[in-house]
């Protein structure tokens, strides 16, 4: 299957032209398997990326590179280069310790994870690991990042209560909201409405939507319809490989690669 | 054309016949087998139906000597003197004291060893360590008796001088060594068996291995954790020859680990070893220790399987 | 705003020190094991000879030995194989393949786990009463050996039962495809399959019952025995008898007990020696159990 990037550095139209990241030339190794095959991709700031492809493609392989989510497992290999901006660094580079990336990132998983303590200490969680200590800090920010989720309404006044009693779609919300309190630069979102009802599903669509003004998100979604919905910039990835990117509009409308319409039609899921 | 029909249907009639009382001698067979395994499992329910029996039965008959109220809160337990005592209490502080110096040692160790193997470890060194270390529980306890009354004893009386050469302390050292493993053992599974999404959720926020080690790994492993802790407790109440080599012989109530002591289990060794008669207060004495000693790691063990019901229920 | 880079090198800094911690708590009990050992050999190691196994406990400790200890573990030890085994494979497999989900399995289940937890001094106090008076068995080979026999069933129980767990069900299958019934497929196939783990659950439940003291001081396993139980085997018609089963015995924990008793220094040398005697003997059983584990766990070739 030959692939193409389809979108070079210089072809309009974007809206935000600034970049948040280029992914350049990556390749991924698990062990003997090539996961990810010579990767460049765009990532335009404060703007929804979402990544979709068949099971298997890599987009949640790639979505991991971000925040260096590999190295906790032995035998993975990167090759080529992730360059942040505006640091210019190259999130990929070995002399880059992973947890710098992931102090500046925020993930939100497949299936909701909270921890088993209280709803405050989950979304507090990551500013006690940097240091952030005060209580009405704290507070504050936990308030603020339950009201980007959504689901400050519903738990102001239960603050105390344990995580793990709530529903799965106040879970999944709940993990958004740990997420941002640390007030990421970037929002990795690994297919993060799969597991929740079309009730929940729209909240976070919803919060999505609202967060991107100031959050540039990297989605990954199994849900061709959630991408047309709220993403700004698709990419399609096939076996490894990045089929094609472009505008979202522009993708849905009028594929460029055959392949994408193939996928797009639902001949192949 | 008639004549043959007949015949064939006498010989498949014979057949049938005959496979179907093949047939049921394989399942009377069969049933009897099934019978013969059921009364090998059924034996554990006739154990302990024999074990609390005995236990039961010598104690009443104990008690028909001694009151209940004496047994449980004397403080005095001179069983073998002209004018015998049978107060319980300095053995349940022997045990309690012991049990309280070896879990001083076995918790900590074991829980740190739990986290260290289970979170940080490369897997051969993993591999390398475990075993060695459940070596340690496979040591018979006299020989753990040995060096503690050897090598334990005489190096404490370096740190200590007044170190009596029986001590609590010397026996609940070496007791805490040995139960280093069950609690370390226990809690390493139950801390492998949560699941990394969790450990990820915390990785990705930008913690260290240490800090996802105890605020998400441990926390959500504390059921599990706590029935390992159970499992060492109940050990250790229940151990017998280390305790009866170097702890001492004499039943002393009091809260002093450099102190000899006897425990529950060191009395009932000391008694057997005697000449005591069977029927008499003495031999029954025993027993009613024992039923004591049954009842505690009894509650202790009903616990952990409670806190280990729990745990495999979340995962 | 966010000091990263101090937040990383704190975060490696403790667990680079969390590291260090761990291999030394995790070396405290391999090194106090090593130390155990070492010490042992120290004392008891010059009093191993050939005088030492063959003659019996002596008031004087130059001349005792362990003869009769070791016969008697010996003795004790093929009573507790003979009975554990076959009624620890029994009661597994009927767990396993039979028994229906109902209040009997429970209990026997809890009862089983229960039982695994129970102190081995309360094995003794049970059998003291019961085999020892109400039985009549007396003191015996036959008693100690039984008793040690309940007190490791559970061990049996759960390594068969986990043995017989790992069978894939395709092998129950196709046996019972092929018209067989539920004991043949039980003895024809699950338990030839299971025989690794049957072996490493009864050697680890042998391993055990060696060292065991409390209960078989408990039922009145004599620790002055300047004996043997008669043999087994003998010239005269009929040739073999079980005589030996009620003759009083002592075992090596026992006599190790015995020794380290005694306040004189040259019989704490003997109990050092019969202590090397029974560390080797375990360690041993436990390194080929251990041994037996992994190469089941890599030849599995279903």
């Amino acid at each position: 299957m030959s692939t193409q990037v389809t979108t070079p550095l210089n072809d309009p139209p974007r809206v935000t032209s600034e970049l948040k990241a280029d992914v350049r030339r990556v390749n991924f190794h698990y062990g003997e398997r090539h996961a990810l095959k010579n990767i460049s991709l765009p990532v335009p700031q404060r703007s929804v990326t979402a990544m979709i492809g068949p099971s298997g493609c890599g987009k949640s392989t790639l979505l991991r590179c971000f925040n260096r989510m590999h190295d906790l497992y032995p035998g993975n290999r990167y090759e080529g280069e992730i360059i942040l901006h505006p640091s210019n660094v190259n999130i990929l580079s070995a002399t880059i310790d992973p947890m710098e990336m992931r102090l500046k990132t925020g993930m939100v998983f497949q299936k909701p994870n909270p921890f088993p303590k209280s709803i405050f200490e989950n979304v507090a969680y990551g500013l006690r690991l940097r240091r952030i200590n005060d209580r009405k800090v704290l507070q504050e920010k936990v308030e603020q990042s339950l009201q980007a989720a959504a689901l400050w309404d519903e738990v102001k006044d239960r603050l105390n209560h344990s995580a793990v009693k709530l529903s799965g779609g106040q879970q999944q919300r709940l993990c958004v909201a740990r997420a941002l309190a640390t007030e990421p630069e970037l929002l990795l979102l690994d297919e993060p409405t799969s597991a929740l009802d079309p009730i929940a599903t729209s909240k976070i669509e919803d919060m999505i939507f609202a967060l991107k003004k100031s959050v540039t998100i990297l989605i990954v979604t199994h849900n061709m319809e959630q991408a047309a919905r709220i993403a700004d910039f698709t990419a399609f990835m096939y076996l490894g490989e990045l089929v094609e990117y472009g505008p979202t509009a522009q993708i849905f409308q009028n594929p460029k690669n055959p392949l994408t319409e193939k996928y797009l039609t639902g001949t192949f899921g | 054309m008639s004549n043959p029909l007949p015949a064939k249907i006498k010989r498949l009639r014979k057949r049938t016949a005959a496979s179907n009382r093949q047939r049921m001698w394989r399942d009377v067979r069969e049933r009897g087998i099934e019978g013969l395994l059921f009364m090998a499992a059924a034996l554990s329910v006739l154990v302990t139906v024999g074990i609390v029996g005995v236990l039961l039965y010598e104690s009443a008959q104990f008690f028909r000597h001694v009151s209940v109220v004496e047994f449980l809160t004397g403080t005095v337990w001179t069983p073998s003197f002209a004018n015998p005592k049978f107060g319980i209490l300095p053995l349940v502080s022997g045990t309690l004291l012991t049990t309280g110096v070896a879990l001083a040692v076995a918790l900590p160790v074991g829980t740190v060893v739990a986290i260290y193997l289970s979170e940080f470890a490369p897997f051969a060194v993993r591999e390398l360590l475990k075993p060695m270390l459940e070596l340690l529980s496979a040591v018979p306890t006299v020989v753990y008796g040995y060096f503690a009354i050897g090598f334990v004893a005489p190096m404490l009386q370096q740190v200590i001088p007044d170190l009596p050469t029986f001590s609590v302390l010397s026996a609940g050292l070496v007791m805490g060594i040995m139960i280093i493993p069950y609690v370390s053992s226990l809690s390493e599974d139950a801390m492998r068996s949560v699941p990394m999404l969790l450990r990820e959720g915390s990785y990705a926020l930008g913690a260290n291995k240490i800090r996802t080690a105890l605020g998400v790994v441990f926390p959500s492993a504390l059921s599990g954790i706590g029935a390992a802790y159970i499992l060492g407790v109940s050990r250790a109440i229940g151990e017998t020859m280390i305790v009866a080599i170097a702890a001492g012989m004499q039943p002393k109530l009091t809260a002093n680990p450099t102190e000899p002591a006897a425990t529950m289990t060191a009395f009932i060794v000391q008694v057997s070893l005697g000449d005591a008669a069977h029927g008499s207060v003495e031999y029954q004495s025993i027993f009613a220790t024992g039923l004591m000693l049954f009842l505690m790691t009894l509650t202790f063990n009903i616990l952990g399987y409670i806190l280990r019901r729990r745990f495999h229920q979340a995962y | 705003m966010l000091d990263s880079s101090r937040l990383i090198l704190r975060g490696k800094r403790q667990d680079a020190i969390f590291n260090i911690i761990g291999i030394l708590f995790t070396l405290v009990g391999i090194v106090t094991l090593a130390i155990l050992v070492v010490d042992l050999m120290i004392d008891g190691s010059p009093r191993l000879s050939y005088q030492f196994m063959t003659s019996f406990p002596s008031r004087r400790p130059e001349n005792a030995g362990i003869l009769s200890a070791w016969v008697g573990t010996l003795m004790v030890i093929s009573v507790t194989l003979a009975t554990a085994v076959p009624i620890g494979v029994a009661a597994a497999v009927y767990l396993e393949e039979y028994a229906p989900k109902n209040w009997v399995t429970t209990l026997i289940e809890i009862n089983i786990s229960n039982l695994a937890g129970v102190p081995s001094i309360i094995y003794g106090l049970m059998a003291l009463g019961l085999l020892v008076y109400q039985f009549k068995l007396g003191r015996s080979v036959l008693v100690g050996g039984l008793t040690l026999a309940l007190l490791v069933l559970p061990i049996v129980i759960v390594a068969t039962r986990e043995a017989i767990r790992s069978i894939p069900g395709s092998i129950r299958e196709a046996a019972y495809a092929a018209g067989a019934t539920k004991w043949q497929v039980i003895r024809y196939h699950l338990i030839p399959y299971s025989m690794g783990g049957i072996a490493t659950g009864t050697i680890i439940a042998m391993s055990r019952a060696i060292g065991e003291t409390a209960p078989l001081i408990t039922i009145g396993a004599l620790a002055y025995v300047p004996f043997l139980p008669p043999p087994p085997v003998q010239s005269t018609a009929p040739f073999v008898n079980a005589e030996w089963l009620h003759s009083g015995f002592t075992v090596l924990p026992i006599q190790m007990f015995n020794w380290v008793s005694r306040p004189q220094a040259k019989f704490h040398e003997n109990a050092a020696a019969t202590g090397l005697v029974l560390i080797f003997f375990t360690l041993a059983i436990n390194g080929v159990a251990m041994y037996l584990r992994y190469r089941i766990r890599k030849n599995l070739k279903w």
